[in-house]
């Protein structure tokens, strides 16, 4: 094997993967001369994906299915023949939001459910505060709307929604602009860093064990170049092992930091690595797998998570609900081609496509191809359950 | 609908760039052109202005910003397509190659926005080489300062005619297989260690 591939990255933590697989030679061992570029926005990523500039790109799960569901401009079929990590988002908040959160009994433990009461309670008080998000299909709009709706929180009526990219989030959010976001790391540590936000809750404690990023591929480029993807993909599988290790945060932390990666200080890193997170400046706690690259299966597509996606897609109204759109959503994500490159690896692989999502309250042995696999815990703050089989019932209960 | 009566909005942080862009539009006799530089407060601008066409450049970190609101809000009364014509993939490719990007109001005919795309695309272009060569220019006086400087130690430390002292740059760039602007460098720096007068 011996191809260039050209990937498109935007500048954050979960885009480790794709930056470790070029840095320390996973790529190359492979024989893939992987190409990173930086870019400003998933905009930039979707069309230069479109023109063919880019081959595969870091992506938000939900971009994909988007572009295959035809709600994005001038996208190409994307294909997502592997995930890249779960976890690594978090919600901040303007400090007078969080004066006026701790009033109404916010917690300092990211309990999502304390906070969200405690938020609930300020806008009863006659606030509507404005939310930033990073993207209208992101898991970042859902997971936060999730919380809020989940909490009482009308999310379209009781707070405005609004979009702003990640680097520039903590600016907005001292400049009076926005009062919260939620956004991946290291955009929530740099509010904290900063002194102008404090961290209220994190993805992680919403859904755990979610999706998050995901490797976009050009379906056109998958087609023509299948050699190539299954190099890539088992480059970035040994890539993701290598992120894992605790022995490596510290290099990965400082490989990320570089001008031409994250381009923020590594100590604004390291908390998303170790899964020590400073809800503001002197108070760590540990936070159970706020961003794992690759144990429990974290870079596995599992089609139950494009289901889950695209319910949400249809409760916020950005598509109709329909047996086609969900067919959509669900091909999209190609567990067959993440199967079949990594094979020969001798890997542990889950038996299975898609999973009840929430139902594992425990961390999990399942059954899977070859060596043992440990899923979980995958629970969502309000006990709900989401049976991709049941993807009917689960849209009407909201 | 005149030609003219079309509606441009120009959103570029480069204010030069826009400028010129503002230009050939206007010289192709658009005379309802807007440029902006900052997004802040844009949504309230887009509906004040109610553009046909907005242009702006694909590095843009608010992009999806902007995309979010034409999808969302009622700042813009019209739906906003990307670009005009998806089939024409000549015209997206130019453009995304020149750092473009385009959105048009639905219902816009394609004749109409074609022109306004082609001249954006080739005065981003314009630009683009604009800015390399000044580039160029900058790096080559810088580098014609440094020879200059590295004659004169040379003169000075070796009693070398200026000829002479150019010849042994250039030889010694030569054997080296570097440009005589670094080997300048180095000699400059090499004198400001080993001491006063000779350096800088």
């Amino acid at each position: 094997m011996n191809a260039r591939v050209t990937a498109g990255f935007l500048p954050l933590l979960d885009s480790a993967i794709l930056v470790a697989a070029r840095q320390k030679g996973f790529a190359a061992d492979e024989g893939i001369d992987l190409a990173l570029v930086r870019e400003n926005s998933w905009a930039s990523i979707r069309d230069r994906l479109a023109v063919g500039h880019f081959d595969v790109a870091h992506m938000l799960a939900p971009m994909p299915i988007a572009h295959n569901l035809g709600l994005a401009p001038l996208a190409a079929r994307t294909i997502v023949p592997m995930a890249l990590g779960l976890g690594g988002n978090a919600v901040t908040v303007s400090l007078p939001l969080w004066d006026a959160m701790r009033a109404h009994g916010a917690t300092d433990d990211f309990d999502p459910a304390a906070t969200g009461a405690a938020l609930r309670a300020a806008i009863a008080e006659g606030q509507r505060p404005r939310f930033a998000v990073v993207h209208p299909h992101s898991g970042h709009n859902y997971e936060l709307r999730y919380w809020l709706a989940a909490c009482g929180i009308a999310p379209d009526a009781d707070v405005e929604i609004v979009v702003v990219p990640p680097p520039l989030m903590s600016d907005a959010l001292a400049a009076g602009r926005i009062d919260g976001y939620c956004v991946g790391e290291p955009w929530n540590t740099a509010a904290v860093a900063k002194g102008v936000g404090r961290i209220v809750t994190t993805k992680a404690a919403i859904w755990h064990s979610s999706p998050e990023k995901v490797l976009g591929v050009a379906a056109g480029w998958a087609e023509a170049n299948p050699d190539a993807l299954a190099a890539l993909l088992r480059a970035l599988y040994r890539a993701a092992v290598w992120c894992g290790e605790a022995g490596n945060r510290e290099e990965l932390a400082a490989m990320l930091a570089a001008p031409d990666h994250v381009g923020a200080p590594a100590e604004w890193l390291l908390p998303a690595l170790t899964g020590r997170i400073a809800a503001a400046a002197g108070e760590t706690a540990a936070v159970p797998d706020f961003f794992v690259p690759q144990a429990k299966a974290a870079t596995f597509p599992w089609k139950s998570h494009a289901l889950w996606f695209y319910s949400q897609m249809v409760r916020w109204g950005q598509v109709a609900a329909s047996a086609r759109n969900a067919s959509v959503a669900r091909e999209t994500y190609r567990p067959d081609l993440y199967r079949a490159a990594l094979k020969p690896l001798g890997v542990a692989l889950p038996g299975a496509n898609a999973k009840v999502e929430g139902a594992l309250t425990a961390a999990t042995p399942v059954g899977s191809a070859g060596a043992s696999l440990v899923l979980g815990p995958d629970g969502f703050f309000d006990g709900r359950i989401f049976d991709p089989e049941r993807l009917d019932q689960y849209l009407t209960s909201f | 609908m005149s030609a003219a009566a079309v509606k441009i909005l120009i959103i570029d942080e480069n204010r030069i760039r826009a400028a010129i862009i503002e230009e050939g539009l206007r010289e192709a006799g658009h005379a309802a052109v807007t440029v902006i530089h900052d997004v802040a407060g844009i949504a309230r601008r887009i509906a004040d202005e109610q553009p046909d066409v907005i242009v702006i450049d694909l590095e843009n970190p608010n992009r999806d910003m902007l995309e979010s609101m034409f999808q969302l809000t009622r700042a813009v009364k019209r739906p906003i397509a990307m670009f005009v014509d998806r089939s024409d993939s000549a015209s997206i490719e130019a453009a995304v190659e020149a750092g473009v990007s385009a959105y048009v109001v639905d219902g816009l005919r394609k004749e109409r926005v074609k022109p306004i795309l082609d001249m954006a695309i080739s005065r981003f272009n314009a630009f683009s080489r604009m800015a390399r060569e000044l580039d160029e220019a900058r790096t080559e006086l810088e580098s014609r300062k440094l020879i200059e400087k590295a004659k004169g130690i040379l003169m000075k430390s070796r009693g070398l005619s200026e000829e002479a002292a150019y010849a042994l740059l250039r030889r010694t760039a030569m054997n080296q297989n570097r440009k005589i602007a670094e080997i300048a460098q180095s000699l400059i720096t090499a004198a400001s260690l080993l001491g006063p007068g000779d350096g800088t």
